[in-house]
């Protein structure tokens, strides 16, 4: 809940980040920061560059300019699987989860490594099967089976067997029906409660301002507005301004 | 035709066109993907020489919209009128020649082809049968159509530069450019301001004011202020069905259009 007052390093920065898809240009000096155990939330029109900036950071895009630090540690343009292992989540928007396997297979993916001992491993599956019932019920199913709201519990299920320190989670309600949106927001809540960073990229306003302490709000590749979501209201003008019509 | 007097839309107050028949009009389009309706029984309807900007939430059915114009889909119910034409699933380059062209959301040019070379390929569309004989290039009509595109899109300087060492803000409106040579009576464009610098977004605005002066134009932009400033009318669409219509001031103003884009 704290501003990240404190003199402490934000758990992830983001700093003057510049990205381009071939010649087009889609950030243009992006910065922002992530506190531990901080949600801040990412809004913006489609194509002002939010997924861009996951990306960036996730090395799945590497920036021709700026910086990415995890801890105080430059970590900009290193692979996303290193990355992971540093203790960064990555639930894309389309969820990419393995269709063709099951659902304990997916989870398993991110299971499956060195250093995770047995305790480790029921403990988190038991986390997360308390926290999605549904996956539990499902665990012998092909991914590919389930509804488009399972599959995103899957998704973030899966980032969890990482234990990251902060999960990127891209627009996690598109495509939702109502019930399953409030789902996914009780989730960020319970993921804010054990205290993992997210870093949560939304067109769903009123969600991503109750779920969130701190909003930046992008356009045209930048960062135009930074303020506490509390200051914030779905119907301030700041909110017409960037996302409305 | 008979059916617009039961028909509410298109009031006459709303300025340009408004008095003759509609250059394109949607009767009841609809497409589905299984069982996914991604445009249910679109009525829509475009006046000659309107700017008319489609707009809605991620999803909403926009691109399934203009593929169902160009001809990239196939629209599984209604009927499209297009000059008086039905042009209902005919392919797309039946559809082109029928006078609407398009550009893209993802940049589709011939890199290893000069920027002339690239719209005289689609002025050559227009004005000849495949010839194996004559060079293109040996068409003094073509080329002039070609450099009038060229020209109207600002890039006549550029005219023997590779499309491929243009910058990115020049290859769209290459794309433009492309689409003009086909001499279009409708164009329309996806998302012509997408990945541009603001600067960039400025000049492709201008663009497409110039060349709004004698042209009918449709486009889909998430830039509302290439939105608001450019067209006369606004169509915002949300799962596929036409959730209002108006002025901008009107779109700006409706708060069931706000509601759908802040999912309140």
């Amino acid at each position: 809940m704290s501003e990240q007052a404190n003199s402490a390093e934000p758990l992830v920065r983001v700093e003057g980040v510049h990205t381009y898809y071939g010649k087009s240009h889609i950030l243009h000096g992006v910065s922002l920061t992530v506190g531990a155990g901080e949600v801040v939330g990412l809004l913006g029109r489609n194509g002002v560059g939010k997924s861009t900036t996951l990306k960036s950071i996730m090395g799945l895009v590497r920036p021709t300019q700026g910086a990415v630090s995890l801890n105080g540690q430059a970590i900009t343009g290193l692979p996303p699987h290193k990355l992971a292992r540093l203790g960064i989540a990555y639930v894309p928007e389309d969820r990419r989860i393995f269709r063709l396997l099951t659902v304990m297979e997916n989870l398993r993916t991110g299971l499956d490594r060195n250093g995770v001992t047995e305790e480790t491993r029921k403990a988190l599956l038991d986390k997360v099967f308390a926290y999605f019932p549904v996956l539990a019920e499902r665990r012998t199913q092909a991914g590919g089976t389930l509804s488009g709201g399972e599959q995103q519990m899957l998704a973030i299920a899966r980032a969890m067997m990482l234990e990251p320190k902060i999960i990127l989670l891209d627009e996690p309600t598109e495509g939702l029906m109502p019930r399953m949106v409030s789902q996914i927001g009780h989730i960020i809540e319970a993921l804010h409660k054990e205290g993992i960073s997210i870093l949560l990229v939304e067109q769903n306003v009123p969600l991503t301002l109750r779920a969130s302490q701190r909003i930046y709000i992008m356009e045209k590749g930048n960062v135009r507005h930074h303020c506490a979501a509390s200051a914030l209201d779905v119907n301030d003008a700041v909110i017409k301004q960037y996302l409305g019509v | 035709m008979r059916a617009e007097a039961s028909r509410e839309e298109g009031s006459p107050a709303d300025g340009r066109g408004a008095t003759s028949s509609p250059l394109l009009k949607t009767e009841l389009l609809s497409v589905k993907f299984g069982g996914l309706a991604a445009l249910s029984q679109v009525n829509f309807q475009l006046a000659r020489d309107e700017v008319r900007a489609v707009i809605g939430p991620n999803g909403a059915g926009k691109s399934t919209f203009f593929n169902c114009l160009t001809g990239v889909l196939r629209p599984t119910g209604g009927r499209i009128i297009f000059n008086g034409d039905d042009i209902t699933g005919l392919r797309s380059n039946l559809i082109s020649q029928k006078g609407i062209a398009r550009s893209y959301q993802i940049t589709n040019i011939l890199p290893n082809a000069s920027a002339l070379e690239n719209v005289r390929i689609a002025a050559q569309s227009r004005r000849h049968a495949w010839n194996m004989i004559a060079h293109h290039a040996g068409f003094a009509d073509i080329n002039e159509r070609a450099e009038a595109a060229l020209q109207s899109v600002g890039l006549l300087a550029k005219a023997n530069d590779l499309a491929a060492n243009l910058s990115h803000g020049e290859q769209r409106n290459l794309e433009i450019g492309i689409a003009l040579a086909t001499e279009p009576k409708l164009l329309c464009l996806d998302e012509p301001t997408a990945g541009m610098s603001a600067a960039e977004t400025n000049e492709t605005k201008e663009l497409i004011r110039r060349i709004a002066k004698n042209l009918t134009i449709l486009i889909v932009e998430h830039d509302m202020e290439v939105v608001m400033e450019l067209c006369h009318r606004i169509t915002v669409l949300h799962y596929g069905r036409i959730l209002a219509e108006g002025t901008p001031e009107e779109i700006q103003a409706n708060p069931r259009v706000l509601e759908v884009y802040l999912k309140t």
